[in-house]
């Protein structure tokens, strides 16, 4: 008997295929080392996921960009600049604020890409670095305020039901995106405006509204992952976006969503999201140090895309 | 006849021409407000700065001009410079040898980007990704510490006017000939980017290959129906963009005479490449631009930094300047969308 996996599901099958691999062979390795098999272990697995809780935020935002064929380099320090906004006015206007500062970064971003048709690529750069700016402009010559709420410790570290909250929030934000994705006109028109935004244009999408949105959607994720990555490391600080930005592209490209607009499912991406964060776990279980770390992880994305990222050939 | 070409060269060139400008009139500026303006030794400091970006901005250049992107050419030159740092010392022939070395590996890397990209068949930007990063964790290896040893002498004579790379080599009659006159106070840095421009970009730019990554970044099946080389010229693309990355490593390693496989600084180089490119007015749907102009937008970048040393700037403020600065500078690319008479032509 023959599985038949539709193209668009194939990424996702093997993704999900190599975690299992990467969970066996760490499993293994473990055994051999010590004896234990704590990767197996629900308690590592929980603990695991509530560290992917702030990848997969981003990359669930990330991915309504890329869908439209963009990409959002600004995700870092709208990530910090959120955080540490929101933490300078403290207090139970935190989160409101962190929000705010990720509503506004995506309206600017959207402004940027869809009316001004500045390539996104450039003008989200640009964008970052002045968000840097402003964050090094204020926090310099006096320290503002830095730590996590009560609300913010809650929602990165404590446990409900044995799960820890973290996990929740992200859940939540990945059945508002699923949703939006595919049960609304909205989300259709993210698809048809990605792949090909003249032709959407035209069947009367209004197609900067779309970029606009996605654009928005993308901010708020990072900035509700800067509220949670304060509430987990228990206070805000430069750069604390700065190893996010990266990732998410993979995980979103890993899932099977593609880099060029129009193609993917949430699901992959929520697969490549923990493909990713057990792979670094696995890594670092193993004691592999930093070079070796760095070049498995760009092996890894290599290959998997070899697998299933390839392109048609161009003939015409 | 004359007027008209000049004429028709601007409309063509409406991007670079403006970068050009900008930076005369930047540079001059600063020229005037700085109190030793004008003069060899803030030349040098400046040139110093800016060659090994001006290096990382070409690199970027190729693959933009195919519409892709390259995001390990940070990357690249921090490998490089890691390998120059332990290469580039001991006597003539070894020194010799170890700039050969560094600038094959950058090329080779650069090689296998364009492997993966023509017969892997993986979008330019995923897979440089990866690659940038196999391509730190290699620095990694290489140069676990940052430090290294590179030629005092070679340090010396690089980063300095052309008079005392003459001095330092006993050539032209230690740098007193008659014929080096006019040239004795050009920074030195100044005239490799040149050359580096003018023997490998200028021609690899009127070859069919170079050609063809024109017409691969206007229109990608055209190229091909038309029997173009589209693999070929994407593939000598990426590795010349591994080549110039190199170039920049290999610099950077003689300025500081040392490597250090700095993660941050790779991916900071990576994207200040991304804004020279745009600035020097490359397409970044690919197609338009050059290198040269990479190289004018690179020295924008800079020359907007050295303001902050002549003008009395709180320096927790540059960081802002700079980004605005950039944002505002790429923001003109939007009077583009007043010129277009259909509104279809936006959606490209």
């Amino acid at each position: 008997m023959r599985i038949s996996i539709s193209a668009e599901n194939r990424p996702i099958a093997i993704a999900s295929l190599f975690i299992v691999v990467i969970l066996l062979a760490g499993t293994a390795y473990t055994l051999s080392t010590t004896g234990t098999a704590p990767l197996l272990s629900p308690r590592y697995l929980l603990q695991l996921l509530q560290t992917g809780s702030f990848l997969g935020i981003c990359a669930a935002g990330m991915m309504m960009v890329i869908l439209l064929g963009h990409i959002d380099l600004s995700i870092p320090w709208t990530l910090t600049a959120a955080a540490m906004t929101a933490t300078a006015v403290g207090g139970d206007m935190a989160l409101p604020t962190a929000l705010a500062v990720g509503l506004a970064v995506g309206l600017l971003n959207g402004f940027g890409v869809a009316y001004l048709r500045i390539p996104s690529m450039i003008f989200t750069l640009g964008v970052d670095t002045v968000l840097r700016g402003l964050m090094v402009a204020q926090t310099g010559g006096f320290a503002p305020q830095d730590s996590a709420t009560p609300l913010m410790l809650f929602l990165a570290k404590d446990r409900l039901l044995g799960i820890p909250v973290a996990i929740f929030v992200w859940a939540a934000v990945s059945i508002v995106i699923a949703v939006i994705l595919t049960r609304t006109g909205f989300g259709r028109s993210i698809y048809a405006t990605g792949s090909r935004e003249g032709a959407a244009f035209l069947s009367g999408i209004r197609t900067r509204f779309v970029i606009v949105g996605a654009f928005v959607m993308s901010s708020l994720c990072a900035s509700l992952a800067g509220v949670l990555l304060t509430g987990y490391s228990a206070k805000a600080y430069q750069g604390m976006g700065n190893a996010f930005l990266l990732p998410a592209i993979a995980a979103v490209v890993l899932g099977g969503t593609h880099i060029l607009g129009g193609r993917g499912r949430y699901s992959g991406t929520l697969v490549g999201v923990i493909l990713i964060v057990l792979l670094n776990s696995v890594l670092s279980i193993m004691q592999m140090p930093e070079a070796g770390r760095q070049i498995i992880y760009g092996a890894v994305i290599i290959g998997m895309l070899l697998v299933y990222g390839r392109n048609q050939r161009v003939t015409s | 006849m004359r007027g008209t070409n000049l004429k028709r060269w601007l409309l063509q060139n409406v991007g670079f021409g403006t970068a050009l400008l900008l930076l005369a009139v930047l540079y001059i500026s600063y020229n005037m407000m700085h109190p030793r303006g004008f003069s060899s030794a803030v030349a040098v400091q400046n040139a110093n700065e800016t060659a090994a970006i001006a290096f990382v901005a070409m690199a970027q250049t190729l693959p933009v001009l195919l519409g892709g992107l390259d995001l390990s050419v940070g990357a690249v030159m921090t490998l490089t410079s890691c390998i120059a740092s332990h290469l580039v010392s001991g006597s003539p022939a070894q020194i010799l040898l170890g700039m050969v070395l560094t600038l094959l590996s950058g090329t080779a890397f650069g090689l296998m980007n364009g492997l993966i990209v023509v017969y892997g068949r993986i979008q330019p930007i995923i897979a440089t990704l990866a690659t940038g990063a196999v391509a730190v964790g290699l620095a990694l290896l290489v140069r676990p510490k940052p430090g290294g040893d590179v030629d005092g002498d070679l340090n010396w004579a690089l980063t300095n006017s052309v008079f005392d790379f003459a001095d330092t080599y006993g050539l032209a009659d230690g740098g007193n000939a008659w014929w080096l006159r006019p040239i004795a106070n050009v920074p030195v840095p100044v005239i490799l980017v040149a050359l580096i421009a003018i023997l490998v970009w200028v021609p690899f730019r009127r070859s069919v290959t170079g050609r063809t990554v024109y017409a691969i970044g206007s229109a990608e099946g055209p190229a091909f129906m038309s029997g173009l080389p589209i693999h070929r010229a994407k593939i000598a693309a990426f590795t010349m963009g591994g080549f110039f990355a190199a170039c920049g490593g290999l610099y950077l390693a003689i300025q500081t005479s040392s490597g250090n496989a700095d993660i941050q600084q790779a991916g900071a180089y990576t994207l200040n490449s991304i804004a020279a490119v745009v600035l020097g007015g490359t397409s970044l749907l690919g197609g338009i631009g050059s290198a040269i102009g990479s190289i004018v937008g690179a020295m924008i970048l800079r020359v907007i930094s050295f303001y902050f040393r002549i003008l009395d700037i709180d320096p927790l403020l540059q960081p802002l300047i700079e980004g605005v600065v950039l944002l505002v500078a790429v923001s003109f690319g939007a009077f583009r969308t007043l010129r277009v008479k259909n509104k279809l032509d936006l959606f490209r």
